[in-house]
């Protein structure tokens, strides 16, 4: 049996880890996993994503997922946070642009225009 | 859904919402008796009973974007296609289990479609969250835990290397049988 001051000691340790992980680089990658994203193929996105990341080491970048944003037509959704930019919103994204998504904009620094919700809109 | 696997993933969004620090999913694949069965288990805050009664109904969800939640109800329908059949159990503060029993030469029968992908998925997207599987198939069984690996080894490279060992395994026990 652990004391109580041994397992405190776990949890602040284990705290600590956390804030690390979340500080990274700031950079998040969310990917929609409501129901109408998965039906939409947001699982393959979501391991496009993994293992793009995982081949280029960017240890620094967030994968999380969210849930549904009203959107359901425009799934698979996806957002890339970056302190000090704008929030970026690609829709309809398949593994292959995610795969793009991860050298051309988290890598390269260039947002691809072409795959985002506000050029969606402007067509 | 396209894949069993995916509903999975779906009702494992769910046990997420339910501020679930342990999923299991479990898959056991009988041929002989021609049955599959899948379930979605988490220790998340549950359900009372009349949000368990209401679970199933299309036009019952807890999200605020939009008045309907069709993934139970999907999952539900899936089984019932194929001849099988649906239980779901609950209790607050405890946790929730959803089973999925498959008949698997049911016509209208899904395919399991990639588990590998499933945990995949909500491996390298939930750091904070333990995830098993326990996969049988014709009395042969494995099990794969995250709970061992430290949350800051959480990364995508742990997911995409869980990928692909438990893509591994489920071969090894199938060994040259059909996908189900």
């Amino acid at each position: 049996m652990r004391s109580i001051q041994e397992l405190e000691a776990i949890r602040e340790s284990t705290l600590e880890n956390m804030t690390l992980r979340k500080e990274h680089n700031g950079t998040r990658i969310v990917v929609g996993m409501a129901t109408c994203g998965i039906a939409a193929g947001a699982r393959g996105v979501l391991t496009a994503f993994m293992e793009e990341l995982a081949e280029r080491k960017l240890i620094h970048v967030a994968l999380t997922q969210m849930g549904c944003i009203g959107m359901c037509h425009l799934e698979p959704i996806v957002e890339v946070h970056q302190p000090g930019h704008e929030t970026v919103t690609y829709v309809k994204v398949t593994p292959d642009m995610a795969r793009r998504i991860v050298r051309e904009h988290i890598e390269g620094g260039s947002p691809i225009e072409e795959y985002t919700l506000s050029h969606y809109r402007a067509k | 859904m396209r894949e069993i696997a995916l509903h999975m993933a779906d009702i494992a969004e769910n046990s997420l919402a339910a501020g679930a620090a342990r999923i299991k999913l479990s898959v056991m694949i009988d041929r002989a008796a021609d049955r599959l069965i899948t379930a979605v288990e988490d220790n998340g805050r549950g359900m009372d009973a009349d949000t368990l009664y209401r679970c199933t109904d299309p036009f019952m969800t807890t999200r605020t974007a939009r008045r309907v939640g069709l993934g139970i109800a999907l999952f539900k329908l899936s089984a019932e296609q194929s001849g099988g059949s649906f239980t779901i159990r609950s209790e607050q503060g405890r946790g929730t289990r959803a089973e999925a029993a498959y008949i698997i030469s049911g016509i209208d029968r899904a395919p399991l479609g990639s588990i590998a992908d499933t945990m995949a998925a909500l491996i390298a997207a939930n750091p904070e969250t333990d995830f098993t599987l326990e996969y049988a198939a014709d009395g042969k069984a494995f099990a794969f835990a995250t709970d061992t690996t430290p949350y800051n080894d959480r990364t995508p490279a742990f997911a995409a290397a869980a990928k692909k060992e438990i893509q591994q395994r489920i071969d090894e026990i199938n060994g040259g049988a059909e996908p189900i």
